[in-house]
C-alpha cells in the first residue's frame, strides 16, 4: 500500500492534534506504519475528548440508561422514547461552550443547528428545543455581550428553523467569566416504525453526501472543545462554524421527504469532525468499510486539501448509505430543496477507510479500530470533601422580610427570564401549551387530542461545587418536579455534563460523585438517562467553570386539559404545601444574596420522599383537583408563592408554621411544592395528603392584590412584578422602542 | 370554497396555517411551490409567515420575486383574496401589491409575545366579523415588523380605509408607524398583517381571537360557494 505522506510527523505536530506520546504510539501500532498528515487529523479527529469520551466513558457506563419506555439508548443521535400510540419522542442535550465564547452568535446558533440536526436525521421532526446558558458575573465587562450574542444566536437558528423554544436556564457566576456554557436541547416527534439510525447496512452501497457544501470553517473544531483556554483565546475564532438556518430548514424537509421514500438505509449527521466522524460511525457500526472519494465532495472553496476535506465541521450536512435502486427518486428531493446530493463513495467489506483525493490514497485506516479502540482513561480522582451542616440560627435574618423578598425576585438569578425568551420563537407550530417561566415548557403532540409534552432543563451548580453527589441528585430531582408540577410523568431525562480539566483529580473526584448522584436519582424516580454530551477542559487560564451537570428531562401529560400552570390559581383557592417547614440556608439564594455568602453543605435529596410526594403532586393534577402547582426550589417558599401571585395576578393570605422565620420562608429544602386546589376540594386533599402519608400543610388562600405571609411580608403583587421583570432589560440596557421611535 | 396556501423554502408558519385552515374552514387548503407558474383555482390564497429564502435579503425580497408570484399578482388583479401573514405581509409589500414595506423592529431584536390589536375596518371580507374597533388579542413573532409608508402613501392609506389593525393599548412590538399591524390593499381583496391569527384559534392556544379572521374570510367564501 503507498500512501504518500506530504508533511513529516514531528512531535509538535502531534502535540498540536491534543495527542500524547501513548495515544501517538498506538495510533501508529494501529496505523502499522507513521500514519500521513491526514490521517493524523483523522486520528485525532476521532480520539479528541470531545468524540470519543475517553476520561468520562468508564463513568458513563454506570447510568441507568434502560427502561421499558426506552427504545433508543445512548449511542444513537438521540435517545428515544416510547410515548405510546406508536409515537415516540426523539431528544438529547448538548453543549457549545467552547465556541459560543468565542464568537456568541454563531457559537449559540451552530449549537441549537447541531442537536436539531442531531434529532432529524432520526428521522424526528422537531417540536421544542430548550436552552441552559450560564454567563460570568453581570460586572464583568464580556457578560453582556456574550449574552447579547448568544440569546440572539439561539433566535437567529431556532426561529428561522421553526421550532419553539420552550424553556431553559439563565445563570450568572463568576465562575463561568471566562467560560460561559451554552446547553441546546431539542426533542423531536417521529412514529415508532419510521426511526432512522447510522448502522450501515450492505457492501457497496452508495454513500452520499446531503445539504450545505463544505468549507474550511471548524477545521480542527472538535480538537479545540477538548482543551483549556489560555489568553490566546481570540486566534481560535476561525475554527468556530457559521450556522444557515435556511439550508437547515430545507435540509429537515428534504431528509423527512427523502426518508419517506424508503431509500435510506443509514443516516449520520455531520456534527463534530464532520465527514470523518459520521463515515466512520456508519462505517463501524454496521461493521463495513467505507472508501471515499472526496474529489465528489460539493466544496465552496477552491484548493481544500484532503486534511481539511475531512475535519471541516461546516454545518448543515449529512452522509446517508442509499438504496441504489432509489437514487433518482432520492436526488429529485434535494434538486427540488435546492441542495447538494452527491455519491461519494461506498461501502466496502475490508473494514478500512479509505480516502482517495485527486488521484491519490491519502488515507486507508482500520475503521473499527478508529471508532472502537479510542483510549478509555480510568483518570486519577479524589472523593470530594463536606461540609459539615449549619444551623438556621448561625445564619443573619434579614431587617425586612419584605425587602429581603424583593431584593430576592429582582437578583439575576430569580428575576424574570422574559427578555430573553421573547427573543424566541415560543409559539410556532401552534402546540405551545406552556411558555417559559412557569416550571416546564408543554407542547401539545401533534395528531392526538389530548396528550402533550413537558420538557424541563435543571441543575444548580452552587450544590453541585459544595457536593457534587447530592447535587447530581439535586438536578434529576428538580427536573423530576418541574415535570411534575404540569402534571406530566417524567419518563426519561438526557444530561449534558460540563465539568473543567478531568486531568486535575478533583475536577475529576466531582464529575464521579455527580454522576453516582445523577445515575442513584435517575434510577429511583425512573428517569433514565438515554443521550447526552460531556464537556470537559472548561477551564480558562486555570480557573474551572462551577461543575454544572445539566439535566433535561421529558414527561408526559394523557391529557392536557388536566394540566397545572404556575398561574392558573384562582381567588379562594386554598394553598397547601406539599413537604414540610425550610430550614436549609446554607448554599442558598438568600444566603448568598442577602449575606453575600455561599458557604456549606447543599441540601440533601431524599429520593425516597421525592418519589412518593412526585407521585401524589401527580396524582391530584391529573384528578383535575389541583387548578395550580408550582416546585419549591431557589428562593424556598417565600420566592415560589411570590412566582404563582405574580403568573396569576392575584394576591395570597398565607400563615406558615414557623420556627426560623429566615429558614421558613428562604430555606431550599427539597421535594416541596406549592398546590393550589379548588376551596370545594380542598378537605379531600388534605385527606388524600393523610392518607398518602405525605407531609402537607394548609397554608393560606388565594385573592387580593398582595402576597402576605404571616406579619413578615406584606408586598403588592405589582410591585413584585415590577422587581421581578425589571432586572433584565435594565441590565441589558433595552431601549424601549417606543421611547426611541419618539 | 377553495383555499391555497403557497410555500417557499424556508417557510415555518405554513403547517400552522394549513391547519388552521383544515380546522375552521373544515378542508384543507391546496398547496403551490414557489416555482409554480399557474396557481389551483382558488377563492383564497394565503401566503404564510417564515424565513422565505432565510430572508438573507430583505425579509421576503427574494420570495416576493419567485415564478409563483406572478400567479398571486395576476389572481389579486380578478379579486381573488389573498392574505398573508408576517413573512407573507413582507413578500406582498416587496411585491407591490400592498404599500408601504416592514423594517427591523425599533427594538432591534426578535420579538416574539402577545399584542392587543384594533379592528380598524371591518367593513372587508376579511374582518367583518370584528366589531369596529373591537380590540382583540393576537400574538407575533418577526424580527421586521416595523411598518413604514412615505408620507404621502400614509395618508392614502388611512384616508382610504387601508388600515385593518392597529396595534392597541401601548403595545405596538416594534415601532410601527401609526401602530400599524396590518392593511389591505386599494380594492380590499388583499391583507397583510404581521401578527399570527392562526396561533390563537382554539382553547390549547389559550384563546381564539383569530378565528374570526378565518370564520370571516372562509365563511364569505362558502356562502359565495353556495
Amino acid at each position: 500500500m503507498s500512501v504518500n505522506n506530504t508533511r513529516p510527523i514531528t512531535p509538535e505536530l502531534v502535540a498540536e492534534h491534543g495527542l500524547n506520546e501513548e495515544e501517538y504510539d498506538r495510533i501508529v501500532e494501529l496505523t502499522e506504519r507513521e500514519p500521513t498528515f491526514t490521517e493524523l487529523g483523522i486520528w485525532s479527529a476521532m480520539w479528541n475528548e470531545h468524540c470519543s469520551y475517553k476520561s468520562s466513558k468508564k463513568w458513563l457506563k454506570t447510568l441507568p440508561t434502560e427502561g421499558p419506555q426506552v427504545v433508543y439508548g445512548p449511542g444513537e443521535n438521540a435517545g428515544v422514547v416510547d410515548i405510546g400510540d406508536g409515537d415516540v419522542v426523539v431528544f438529547k442535550m448538548e453543549s457549545h461552550n467552547h465556541p459560543s465564547y468565542i464568537e456568541p452568535y454563531q457559537g449559540a446558533a451552530t449549537g441549537v443547528g447541531g442537536i436539531l440536526r442531531d434529532v432529524f436525521t432520526m428521522g424526528a421532526r422537531p417540536i421544542a428545543a430548550m436552552n441552559a446558558l450560564r454567563f460570568g458575573e453581570p460586572d464583568h465587562p464580556k457578560t453582556k455581550h456574550l449574552v447579547s450574542g448568544v440569546v440572539s444566536g439561539v433566535g437567529g437558528y431556532g426561529n428561522s428553523f421553526g421550532v419553539p423554544t420552550v424553556g431553559g436556564e439563565v445563570n450568572f457566576h463568576p465562575r463561568y467569566n471566562g467560560n460561559i456554557l451554552v446547553n441546546a436541547f431539542a426533542a423531536g416527534l417521529a412514529k415508532a416504525d419510521s426511526i432512522y439510525i447510522s448502522k450501515a447496512e450492505g457492501v457497496g452501497l452508495p454513500v452520499v453526501y446531503l445539504g450545505a457544501k463544505t468549507g474550511r470553517d471548524g477545521v480542527g473544531g472538535a480538537t479545540m472543545a477538548s482543551a483549556e483556554f489560555d489568553d490566546s483565546i481570540e486566534d481560535k475564532r476561525p475554527t468556530v462554524q457559521v450556522g444557515d438556518p435556511f439550508t437547515e430548514k430545507c435540509l429537515l424537509e428534504a431528509c423527512l421527504e427523502l426518508m419517506a421514500t424508503g431509500a435510506v438505509i443509514a443516516i449520520q449527521d455531520m456534527g463534530a469532525a464532520g465527514l470523518t466522524c459520521s463515515a466512520v460511525e456508519m462505517g463501524a457500526r454496521g461493521d463495513l468499510g467505507v472508501r471515499l472519494n472526496l474529489d465528489d465532495v460539493p466544496v465552496r472553496e477552491e484548493n481544500m486539501t484532503a486534511y481539511e476535506m475531512m475535519l471541516s465541521e461546516s454545518q448543515e450536512r449529512m452522509l446517508m448509505v442509499l438504496r441504489p435502486e432509489k437514487e433518482a427518486e432520492a436526488k429529485a428531493i434535494f434538486v427540488k430543496w435546492n441542495l447538494d446530493f452527491a455519491i461519494v463513495g461506498e461501502t466496502t467489506d475490508d473494514l478500512r477507510f479509505s480516502i482517495h483525493h485527486q488521484g491519490e490514497e491519502v488515507a486507508n485506516l482500520p475503521i473499527k479500530e478508529l471508532g472502537d479502540e479510542a483510549p478509555e482513561y480510568d483518570r486519577p480522582w479524589v472523593e470530594p470533601g463536606t461540609h459539615s451542616p449549619q444551623e438556621p440560627h448561625v445564619f443573619a435574618p434579614p431587617d425586612d422580610y419584605s425587602a429581603a423578598l424583593l431584593h430576592l425576585i429582582g437578583s439575576p438569578d430569580l428575576c424574570s427570564r422574559r427578555w430573553v425568551w421573547e427573543q424566541y420563537d415560543t409559539l410556532i407550530q401552534g402546540n405551545t401549551l406552556q411558555l417559559p417561566g412557569g416550571d416546564a415548557g408543554v407542547v401539545r403532540v401533534e395528531g392526538h387530542e389530548t396528550k402533550a409534552l413537558a420538557f424541563s432543563s435543571d441543575v444548580t451548580p452552587r450544590y453541585v461545587e459544595a457536593d457534587a453527589y447530592e447535587g447530581g441528585k439535586q438536578a434529576v430531582a428538580e427536573c423530576y418536579r418541574n415535570l411534575v408540577a404540569t402534571g406530566a410523568k417524567p419518563l426519561a431525562s438526557t444530561d449534558n455534563l460540563n465539568f473543567g480539566n478531568p486531568e486535575k483529580p478533583e475536577i475529576m473526584g466531582t464529575f464521579v460523585a455527580a454522576i453516582r448522584g445523577i445515575g442513584e436519582a435517575c434510577l429511583a424516580l425512573d428517569m433514565p438517562i438515554v443521550s447526552g454530551n460531556v464537556s470537559l477542559y472548561n477551564e480558562t487560564n486555570g480557573e474551572a467553570i462551577l461543575p454544572t451537570p445539566t439535566i433535561g428531562g421529558v414527561g408526559l401529560i394523557d391529557d392536557w386539559n388536566a394540566m397545572a400552570r404556575i398561574g392558573s390559581a384562582d381567588a379562594g383557592d386554598v394553598l397547601f404545601l406539599v413537604g414540610t417547614e425550610g430550614t436549609h440556608l446554607s448554599q442558598s439564594i438568600y444566603q448568598r444574596e442577602i449575606l453575600g455568602e455561599e458557604t456549606g453543605p447543599a441540601p440533601e435529596v431524599d429520593l425516597q420522599m421525592e418519589r412518593a410526594r412526585g407521585e401524589f403532586v401527580l396524582a391530584a393534577i391529573r384528578s383535575g383537583y389541583a387548578s395550580a402547582c408550582h416546585d419549591i426550589s431557589d428562593g424556598g417558599i417565600a420566592v415560589a408563592l411570590a412566582e404563582m401571585c405574580m403568573a396569576s395576578s392575584e394576591g395570597a393570605v398565607c400563615e406558615l408554621a414557623i420556627t426560623y422565620p429566615h429558614a421558613a420562608l428562604f430555606g431550599e429544602d427539597q421535594a416541596r411544592y406549592i398546590v393550589a386546589v379548588d376551596d370545594e376540594w380542598a378537605n379531600m386533599f388534605a385527606a388524600n395528603s393523610e392518607g398518602s402519608g405525605v407531609s402537607f400543610e394548609r397554608i393560606g388562600t388565594v385573592g387580593g392584590d398582595k402576597l402576605v405571609i404571616n406579619d413578615l411580608v406584606d408586598i403588592s403583587v405589582e410591585e413584585l412584578k415590577t422587581a421581578y421583570e425589571s432586572w433584565f432589560p435594565n441590565f441589558m440596557g433595552q431601549q424601549q422602542f417606543s421611547e426611541a421611535a419618539e | 370554497m377553495k383555499a391555497t396556501v403557497v410555500q417557499f423554502p424556508g417557510c415555518n408558519r405554513d403547517r400552522d396555517m394549513i391547519a388552521a385552515i383544515a380546522k375552521i374552514g373544515g378542508t384543507a387548503p391546496q398547496l403551490a411551490w414557489h416555482t409554480d407558474t399557474e396557481l389551483p383555482d382558488s377563492d383564497l390564497i394565503v401566503l404564510p409567515g417564515g424565513f422565505s429564502h432565510g430572508d438573507y435579503l430583505r425579509a421576503g425580497a427574494i420570495a416576493a420575486r419567485a415564478p409563483v408570484m406572478d400567479a398571486v399578482r395576476a389572481a389579486a388583479d380578478k379579486g381573488v383574496r389573498v392574505l398573508g401573514v408576517c413573512n407573507g405581509f413582507q413578500m406582498l409589500t416587496e411585491a407591490g401589491l400592498l404599500p408601504g414595506s416592514l423594517m427591523r423592529n425599533a427594538g432591534l431584536t426578535f420579538v416574539c409575545k402577545e399584542v392587543m390589536l384594533e379592528a380598524v375596518n371591518t367593513d372587508n371580507m376579511f374582518t367583518e366579523r370584528y366589531g369596529k374597533g373591537e380590540i382583540i388579542r393576537c400574538p407575533v413573532a418577526h424580527h421586521d415588523g416595523n411598518y413604514f409608508a412615505d408620507e404621502k402613501t400614509l395618508k392614502q392609506v388611512e384616508g382610504n380605509g387601508q388600515v385593518a389593525f392597529r396595534y392597541a393599548n401601548g403595545t405596538n412590538p416594534n415601532g410601527s408607524l401609526n401602530d400599524i399591524a396590518g392593511v389591505f390593499n386599494a380594492y380590499g381583496n388583499v391583507l397583510g398583517m404581521m401578527p399570527h391569527p392562526e396561533n390563537l384559534i382554539e382553547p390549547a392556544h389559550g384563546g381564539a381571537d383569530g378565528r374570526r379572521l378565518f370564520e370571516s374570510v372562509l365563511g364569505v367564501l362558502q356562502r359565495d360557494a353556495a
